[in-house]
């Protein structure tokens, strides 16, 4: 499956009715074609919808135009030359259905009607481009925005002590959505204008904490990395069975984990390691070896890496 | 060299998020354990290894990895494929094992990085 972009997921968003012309010039059947060469010229525009007591009965272009100048017709009405029943659109369909209209009829533009089939704009392919340009604008800026605020959000908020804690669910066994809760730390720090190098560090040691919770655990446990000026801790928490020896678990290479488990490349013994290597503090417990607590601080000054 | 230089050399059948392709391959790892390539493997290297289930793909993207080679004919579950496709990860397969892989890649210049 091909990776689907911002603009292919626009075109099924925004609605016809959002990019159409809303300011629609139009002529009456009695219009002459004279009048219409003029109209058109004034709006810098290549055709006009048809409306009669109100209703749409027609469209006429600068196609229609040049054949009456070329059979010296240019006095006869709009209503004798016009497509009548022309195709038209709705204002909530989606762009991508106009698109479609676009590649297959050979029309420059389509009439646009509300649920009643009044006509309420006209839409070409320039509109369409400019509304999805517009949008993909709006869109960068907020982006932007809610960048500039996330990272600035602890100059921006005065307090004695600020922080943001963000809580993960991990829950055992759960291997089809193993890594998801590093990979949202992992963006909500990209986010706070954390740098890379701090980004790693924290991915890696919550990857290696979920995983033990997923893999070692009776009822799973939480995760939370708490962001503080010039700090991040990570606490992983979880309801037992507990490590017995901690000393031991440190080892290289010691681990728990049944075949089964190790076939698919987990329990390595190193997980623990892992995460020694990329923190500045590390507090591993398992009171009454019941249940476990593991909290790691990354220093966000000191840029040091992994060790 | 980027992921699909290297893809068309050594004949690999690009699997998932052929739009991402073009990154410059850093340099390379390979070991079928997840914890060992956490460890070692950086930004930007393709990842040689037998293992095909999703947390490859957790992995990889963590690490914001170039892409990940799967050796041996292993095919990649439906579930691993779209997580790569959701994750933007390109996953390569081949027939060829994990060895003569990592030797192809040194042979064209990816270093291995310590």
């Amino acid at each position: 499956m091909p990776e689907i972009t911002r603009l292919q997921e626009l075109v099924y968003e925004l609605k016809i009715g959002e990019v159409m012309t809303r300011e629609v010039v139009t002529v009456a059947p009695q219009t002459s074609m004279t009048e219409l060469r003029e109209i058109l010229r004034e709006h810098r525009i290549s055709g006009v919808p048809v409306v009669e007591n109100g209703e749409l009965v027609g469209i006429i272009s600068i196609e229609d135009l040049i054949k009456a100048l070329a059979a010296g017709e240019m006095e006869a009405p709009v209503g004798e030359k016009m497509t009548r029943d022309p195709v038209t659109l709705r204002t909530d369909g989606p762009v991508v259905l106009a698109i479609n209209h676009f590649t297959s009829y050979d029309f420059g533009r389509f009439p646009v009607v509300d649920g009643k089939r009044k006509l309420v704009g006209v839409l070409t392919r320039g509109d369409i481009i400019q509304g999805l340009l517009k949008k993909l604008e709006v869109e960068y800026h907020e982006e932007e925005i809610h960048r500039y605020r996330a990272s600035h959000i602890f100059e921006d908020i005065a307090s004695d002590r600020t922080s943001i804690v963000l809580h993960y669910d991990v829950v055992a066994r759960d291997f089809d959505h193993a890594g998801e809760a590093s990979s949202k730390i992992k963006s909500a720090l990209s986010r706070l204008g954390a740098s890379p190098q701090i980004v790693r560090r924290v991915a890696i040691a919550t990857y290696e904490a979920e995983m033990n919770i997923i893999l070692h655990t009776d009822e799973g446990g939480e995760i939370s990395a708490e962001v503080q000026p010039g700090r991040i801790t990570i606490r992983a928490v979880d309801t037992g069975p507990g490590i017995p020896d901690i000393e031991q678990a440190m080892q290289p290479g010691f681990s728990t984990a049944p075949e089964w488990i190790r076939e698919l490349g987990f329990g390595a013994g190193m997980g623990l390691i892992n995460i020694q290597r990329c923190a500045d503090e590390m507090r591993l417990e398992s009171p009454e070896s019941r249940w476990t607590s593991l909290e790691v601080v990354i220093a966000l000054d000191g840029e040091k890496g992994e060790k | 060299m980027t992921l699909e230089e290297l893809g068309r050399k050594l004949s690999l059948e690009v699997r998932t998020a052929t739009g991402k392709l073009g990154t410059e391959v850093t340099g390379g790892y390979a070991a079928d354990l997840l914890s060992c390539a956490m460890a070692k493997a950086r930004a930007g290297n393709v990842w040689v290894t037998l293992q095909s289930h999703p947390n490859v793909v957790a992995v990889a993207s963590l690490l914001n990895l170039a892409g990940v080679i799967v050796t041996e004919g292993m095919i990649p579950d439906a579930a691993t494929l779209e997580k790569a496709e959701e994750e933007g990860i390109p996953i390569l397969t081949t027939e060829l094992t994990t060895f003569t892989v990592v030797g192809r890649l040194f042979e064209l210049g990816v270093p291995g990085v310590e």
